[in-house]
């Protein structure tokens, strides 16, 4: 095994899987509310239901298919550059893939096309059931993923022969305490981004006195969705981190930036901690608190990082800081999501142009926070890819030289560099541009279902909106 | 178990061969259209289907991974270089296809990335199943052949069949979607194609035999084995004649039923190995309690489902493109 393509497969893979959770993130959120629409249409008969189900459609098809491209690579690499973790997990890994690729990926490919040009081929109930197919595929995707993951996390249900991982009881890998906090803490950032990409949308639109019945019904759907969310998210993150505690102490310790046990233990509010000295500096801490979010007790004796062998502890800075500031997002967002609600059910939102463009930059908060929590739970994972069974280090494919991870990495980086800037310049427009005329107007598609397409048309959108 | 995996395997493979090979070839052709209208016909014909198509190819991993855990841990270190370009191509050619319609000045790079993406996907995915064929070097269940260990000539000539292969799938295709010009372009496309890829099979499987003795004994063993390249030579002499008679939709079968007989011929020569002569199949299985859960599940319930979401599809779609988009 070579250090440095260990390193850069690190490197690699995070890189690509950052890059890919974005797309997810916001199309899991933006397939449930186009379900949500287009229902309401139906069901209401308002037309500007319509209106905006047509318009967020093109955002969804744009991400949804740089979601696809990214995901594919994401396949492939796990055999590419951790093949010993492939072998090794091969039987448990590849099943709980196969069963993702089999129920979600085939769904959302085989409704997609509907969703996108079938609506004059199709009845409104097949539409409709359409729509929801393809959330449900999302879903089920994050699901299988989320068990995916979260047995690299915690693993169990196993036995190990012959250098594999054996399942011996597929009901406890699949059903744990782990993935059911984990998966709807996943699942419902997923929804905060989409609430918060409609929410801020509207403001964005009212700020510019544009689209101003459109925009009421996204800000005001976006906040009320947000509002009522965000709570049930912070308490299950809490969850989240009761089972970090119980399972991954040593991450959980550098999570909290606690060296040495204490009891009771503190809380460190913020510090920089510096692991050279094994110590924080410039930290604020309010003692006590430490037991009580650990174990809800006033006494109770917390690990510190100084437990446990050194060549078995995480990194501390990325960790501490990545979760504090999703925490901070967090409570950004309930802040802003509960006074736009307020406001907004006073009638007042729309004078209050300081609050407007507050929620309008809010928008990559929920991608922070989603990106923040990953680099919590996968640095935090470290040094062992399956914890506590398989490090890391051997987990690398061990004929991988330096030079190749080297040259596959610049050129992922390269090309996704690419491809991300044209495409989110294609969804800026399409923002930009606006909800006008995109009912009732023929389709001018030049190429039918092809999920970026739908941007093609964006001179008349252009014309129409300006 | 065993055998039900690597049948669903083979089985996915195959699909995927023959689905997103044809869109494939359609993007390697486009290179030779010329016109912003005969570029857009051609890439209507592809355009509902390609994204499915490809999941195929994601199928097949996983597949892979899940029932063969081993030989997906051998192949992708051995394959580094060519998964990566592969999925580089995959992903410009991806966006290549949905950006280019935005573009106005800089239509070209799309253009360029499209085709240039097709061509690197199939080459590698060529150049893999030679270098398979020719053998890689691997010790205790570890690849050890080095960097570039799959790249030579035999494996670099496979690259350029498949090209052909997919472009000739390709033309098929265009030639049973599209009416007019592109028709008749991608017919006269059709000859010069299937000379190649019959030249370039007759000469993958002689060096297969003369490499590969164990090959040759099961053939003399089991004649019968002789109706897959047969059941390819009909469809050759199908394939003839349709063209000379300027049929629009015998071809695309007969070369789809050429491509079926290739896969088979070549599966039944390596047959019990899955990396010839080094894995078996029972080797590289997973443990039974994979297989089982996903046999009752997934395979059995799930894949069938997979079927019919294709189908579907591609009844929706039915039927010459240029006739169909007058709908939008
Ligand atoms: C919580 C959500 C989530 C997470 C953590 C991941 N994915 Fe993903 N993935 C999705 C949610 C998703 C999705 C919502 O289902 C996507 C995004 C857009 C889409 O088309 O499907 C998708 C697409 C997607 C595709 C393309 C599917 C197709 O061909 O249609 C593949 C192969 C993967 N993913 C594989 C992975 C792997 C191997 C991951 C981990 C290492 C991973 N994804 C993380
Ligand atoms: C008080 C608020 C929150 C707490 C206490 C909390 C707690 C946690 C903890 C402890 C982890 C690490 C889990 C692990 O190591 O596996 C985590 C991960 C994560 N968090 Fe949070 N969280 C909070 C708010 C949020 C918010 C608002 C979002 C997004 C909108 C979010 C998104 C995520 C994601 C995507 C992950 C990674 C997935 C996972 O490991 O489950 N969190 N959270
Ligand atoms: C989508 C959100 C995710 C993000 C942002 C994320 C982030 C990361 C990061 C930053 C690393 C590098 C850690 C390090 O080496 O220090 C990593 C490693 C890794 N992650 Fe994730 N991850 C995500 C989801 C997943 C999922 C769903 C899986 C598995 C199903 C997974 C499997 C792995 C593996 C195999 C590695 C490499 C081995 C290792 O470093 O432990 N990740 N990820």
């Amino acid at each position: 095994m070579d250090p440095t393509a260990l390193l850069l497969s690190r490197l690699q893979f995070a890189f690509t899987i950052s890059f890919h959770i974005i797309f997810p993130a916001f199309t899991i959120g933006l397939a449930a509310w186009l379900a949500v629409l287009e229902a309401m249409h139906q069901y209401s008969g308002k037309p500007v239901y319509r209106t905006l189900f047509e318009f967020w459609l093109k955002i969804f098809g744009v991400a949804f298919g740089m979601g696809v491209v990214s995901g594919v690579v994401m396949a492939f690499q796990f055999g590419t550059n951790w093949s010993v973790l492939s072998k090794m997990s091969g039987p448990i890994q590849g099943p709980l893939l196969s069963y993702e690729t089999f129920t979600a990926f085939m769904l959302e490919a085989g409704f997609f096309g509907i969703l996108i040009f079938g609506r004059p081929r199709v009845p409104p109930w097949f539409y409709l059931f359409s729509t929801a197919m393809v959330a449900l595929g999302t879903t089920l995707s994050a699901f299988w993923i989320m068990v995916n993951n979260s047995w690299m996390q915690v693993p169990t249900g196993y036995v190990l022969e012959n250098g594999q991982f054996v399942p011996d009881d597929w009901a406890q890998i699949i059903f744990n305490r782990v993935v059911w906090v984990r998966f709807p803490h996943m699942l419902l950032a997923s929804y905060l981004t989409g609430a918060f990409c409609v929410a801020a949308t509207g403001a964005w639109y009212l700020l510019r006195r544009a689209y101003r019945a459109e925009a009421r019904v996204m800000l005001r759907m976006g906040l009320a969705l947000a509002a009522v969310l965000l709570p049930v998210q912070l308490f299950i993150g809490h969850l989240v981190g009761d089972y970090v505690h119980d399972y991954q102490p040593a991450k959980f310790a550098a999570i909290e930036a606690r060296w040495h046990d204490e009891q009771p233990a503190s809380e460190v509010l913020i510090a920089i901690p510096d692991s050279s000295t094994g110590s924080n500096k410039y930290a604020i801490s309010i003692p006590v608190l430490g037991s009580i979010i650990g174990s809800m007790s006033l006494t109770s004796k917390e690990v510190g990082l100084s437990s446990f062998a050194p060549q078995d502890r995480p990194p501390v800075a990325i960790p501490f800081f990545a979760f504090r500031i999703m925490v901070g997002c967090g409570f950004v967002m309930v802040g802003l999501a509960w006074l736009g609600s307020w406001l907004g059910l006073k009638q007042r939102l729309e004078r209050s142009r300081l609050l407007l463009w507050g929620i309008f930059l809010s928008f990559p908060l929920p991608w922070i926070a989603i990106l923040t929590g990953w680099y919590t739970a996968e640095v935090g994972r470290q040094p062992w890819t399956v914890y506590g069974v398989l490090r890391t280090a051997d987990a690398v494919t061990p004929s991988l030289t330096a030079a190749a991870a080297t040259a596959s990495l610049i050129l992922f980086v390269a090309v996704y560099a690419f491809i991300f800037s044209f495409g989110t310049y294609y969804i800026y427009r399409l923002l930009r541009a606006g909800p006008a005329g995109l009912v009732g107007k023929p389709l001018h598609v030049p190429v039918p279902n092809r999920p970026m397409s739908l941007a093609d048309k964006m001179p008349a959108i252009v014309e129409a909106g300006e | 178990m065993v055998m039900f995996w690597v049948a669903l395997l083979a089985i996915s493979v195959l699909i995927y061969l023959l689905l997103d090979g044809f869109d494939l070839g359609v993007g390697m052709l486009f290179s030779l259209a010329d016109g912003e209208a005969r570029r857009e016909e051609m890439l209507r014909t592809i355009a509902p289907v390609w994204d499915g198509n490809e999941t195929w190819l994601v199928v097949a991993g996983v597949i892979m991974w899940g029932a063969f855990p081993a030989v997906y841990a051998m192949l992708m270190p051995a394959f580094y270089i060519p998964v990566v370009v592969m999925l580089l191509g995959l992903i410009l050619r991806g966006v290549a296809f949905e950006f280019r319609g935005k573009a106005s000045r800089s239509r070209r790079i799309w253009d360029v990335s499209f085709t240039m993406g097709s061509f690197a996907a199939s080459f590698m995915q060529g150049a893999m199943v030679g270098a398979l064929v020719e053998g890689l070097q691997f010790s205790n269940g570890e690849y050890v052949g080095g960097t570039f260990g799959w790249l030579t000539a035999f494996s670099v000539l496979c690259g350029i069949g498949l090209c052909f292969g997919y472009a000739l799938l390709g033309a098929c295709w265009l030639v049973r979607k599209c009416e007019g010009p592109v028709r008749d372009a991608s017919r006269r496309h059709i000859p010069l194609l299937a000379v190649a890829v019959l030249a370039f099979l007759v000469v993958v499987f002689t060096h297969a035999l003369i490499e590969h003795l164990p090959i040759l004994r099961r053939w003399i063993e089991r004649p019968y084995l002789l109706v897959f390249p047969l059941i390819g030579a009909g469809a050759a002499a199908v394939l003839a004649t349709s063209i000379l008679r300027h049929d629009d939709y015998w071809p695309f079968h007969m070369v789809a039923l050429i491509f079926v007989s290739a896969f088979g011929t070549l599966a039944l020569s390596f047959w019990p190995y899955m990396i010839p002569f080094i894995v078996t199949i029972e080797e590289a299985a997973a443990p039974h309690a994979s297989l089982a859960f996903m046999f009752w599940g997934a395979g059995l319930f799930v894949f069938p489902l997979m079927l019919l979401y294709v189908a579907v599809g591609y009844r929706v779609f039915r039927g010459k493109t240029a006739a169909a988009a007058d709908h939008y």
